[in-house]
């Protein structure tokens, strides 16, 4: 496998080299080159905010076909709660659980449940003393990712659980297993995803060793046929388990809600959570225990592999929390997977600092390049127009003393360039060879000039 | 070329509380492309922009040098708003002459002057009351 596995990739041929997805990213890990958007790979944290940009549809997320179901025997489908809020139409829970089922898995199992799982753990570990506080949720994948390049002072504050998806594939292969009809390995385990980061965390994961998710396919990818198979119902299986808490980890403030504080601050939004931050980082955030920070606005739902606009599905999402509430079921009760040890979903990885943004190794030579940097920044325009592949002029200057972009890759400097050498060459053009110097208006020229220097 | 030391100026804006925090926000990506270890750039960011903030909402704003070498950052924060009466007392947790407006807004909680205390390895203030006010930060890195 590459250093860098990434979800993230782009389509070349659809890509017009435009400037969209260069000003939006958040960690500046697009340059376009040769008239084409290239990804630099440490930089890029899979929040996939290029992916929505792009008015070309030429940034996609690489995930797994659904064919890819059929390498396995038992075949096990475990949909983000974000599921509940793409179908319209959907009378119940069951009925999309159902539809799900019936593409050709022989179980499902709601990640919201899971979700619930890791509440009760995230309770448990922030009455211990000496987590650093706020302690931020490690939820979101492409937030653990922004503060390893972006905010290392902040991996300390990070809740270092497993996420709802890793948990959910633990116990369902594991509850399968036991039934000792299918081996590990005939068992395929398939998050259905509305994220593309979350791609990036099966196939490489930070928090262990090896994901135990089989497969991600994206929500959009199955989207028609489950809508299909929910239009034609006729009868729908009795799958739903989790109750609202675990549901409303698809919005933005679920996962907060759930912990029962009222200390908590619940951010969405790539750009708004870099705010928040930084906030955090100045201690301006005072009397927040727990922030829970997702990249996509809206939450999971907003995630780049839905279908259905964020503020749909959320109204949506709300009808099944509702009625999950009249029933009484806040969490799957009476679940002895939910009592299992807070301390077995504590990641046995870690992540670090990826100092990305460093201009050298060595900080005497990266102290002169930060100086040559402030200079040439000076003296380009500040228009910010990335014309010159880079997001703003400070990033060209960036990438001229990392000696991968030229001065004269800004246009209004290579105007001025060409300008100065025009004057030259008609500076150059008016000095004729001796031999030919018998024009009038050069001698008067040269007489003004004796006019002059005599003046003096 | 200035034999490897970074040398930059910030104004401070006065009575713009969202401006508020810029330089030490610019002085902290500095460090970042430095190499500097994220403790060290912590210390200095904070401490920084709290002294930032104390210019702002006391002293109307002021100027901010800022000088960085292979081993520390020094950062001096200039005003010439009313001065500090009592540094001792304002160096305590929790004392604050801010204002209720200034409160409402999550300043202003008497942490500005002994948060800097906690993390600069230097710290030094020079206040005439009337005249002005000059703090000067030192961090080493590690």
């Amino acid at each position: 496998m590459e250093k860098y596995f990434h979800s993230v990739t782009l389509d070349k041929d659809k890509c017009k080299g435009c400037t969209n997805c260069i000003k939006r990213c958040p960690t500046e890990a697009i340059r376009v080159r040769k008239g084409k958007a290239t990804i630099i790979n440490e930089r890029c944290i899979d929040c996939g905010e290029c992916l929505r940009v792009c008015p070309y549809h030429a940034k996609k997320a690489i995930t797994d076909s659904f064919d890819a179901i059929n390498n396995y025997k038992y075949k096990i489908a475990i949909p983000a709660p974000s599921i509940y809020g793409q179908f319209k139409n959907a009378k119940s829970r069951n009925s999309i659980l159902t539809a799900l089922k019936s593409l050709g898995f022989d179980k499902v199992y709601e990640v919201a449940k899971a979700a619930e799982i890791v509440t009760e753990a995230s309770k448990k570990l922030m009455s211990e003393k000496g987590l650093k506080r706020p302690v931020i949720s490690a939820a979101c994948p492409a937030v653990v990712r922004l503060i390893q390049v972006r905010f290392p002072a902040l991996i300390d504050n990070l809740l270092k659980l497993e996420s709802p998806m890793e948990v959910a594939a633990k116990i369902v292969k594991s509850e399968v297993v036991k039934e000792n009809i299918f081996k590990p390995s005939e068992i395929g385990v398939f998050f259905i995803s509305p994220c593309a980061a979350k791609v990036t965390s099966v196939k490489a994961p930070y928090e262990k060793e090896k994901s135990s998710v089989d497969g991600v396919i994206a929500i959009k990818d199955i989207y028609l046929k489950m809508l299909e198979n929910i239009e034609n119902q006729d009868s729908e299986g009795n799958l739903e388990q989790s109750g609202y808490e675990g549901i409303r980890w698809a919005s933005s403030g679920g996962e907060g809600l759930a912990l029962g504080t009222d200390k908590f601050l619940a951010v969405d939004g790539i750009h708004n959570v870099i705010k928040i931050f930084e906030e955090i980082e100045n201690e301006e955030l005072e009397d927040v225990d727990f922030v829970e920070a997702l990249s996509c606005t809206g939450g999971c739902l907003g995630g780049p592999l839905t279908v259905e606009n964020v503020f749909v599905a959320k109204s949506k999402l709300r009808t099944f929390i509702d009625s999950a509430k009249a029933n009484k079921k806040t969490v799957s009760v009476n679940d002895p997977d939910k009592y299992e040890e807070h301390k077995d979903l504590l990641w046995t990885g870690n992540v670090s600092y990826r100092p990305v943004l460093k201009l050298d190794e060595d900080m005497e030579k990266a102290i002169l390049k930060l100086e040559q940097l402030e200079v040439i920044c000076k003296g380009l325009p500040g228009l910010d127009c990335g014309a010159c592949g880079a997001p703003s002029c400070r990033a060209l200057a960036e990438d001229i003393v990392r000696g991968i972009a030229n001065e004269t890759d800004c246009i209004f400097k290579l105007r001025e360039k060409i300008r100065e050498l025009t004057a030259r060459m008609i500076a150059l053009e008016n000095v004729l060879p001796p031999v030919l110097n018998n024009r009038k208006e050069e001698k008067e020229g040269r007489e003004t000039v004796t006019v002059k220097q005599t003046s003096l | 070329m200035g034999g490897g030391i970074i040398r930059k100026q910030y104004d401070i804006p006065g009575e713009d509380l969202a401006a508020a925090g810029e330089a030490s926000s610019d002085a902290k990506k500095m460090l970042v492309q430095l190499g500097v270890n994220p403790f060290d750039i912590k210390r200095a960011a904070v401490s920084m922009y709290e002294a930032e903030i104390n210019a702002v909402i006391h002293a109307n704003g002021g100027k901010a040098d800022v000088v960085i070498s292979t081993e520390s950052i020094k950062i001096i924060i200039k005003d010439e708003g009313p001065g500090i009466a009592d540094l001792d007392l304002a160096l305590q947790e929790g004392y604050s002459t801010a204002t209720d407006k200034i409160r409402e807004m999550g300043f202003g909680a008497g942490m500005g002057l002994p948060n800097i205390k906690r993390y600069a390895d230097e710290l030094d203030i020079q206040t005439e009351p009337g005249k002005g006010t000059v703090v000067m930060i030192k961090v080493y890195f590690s």
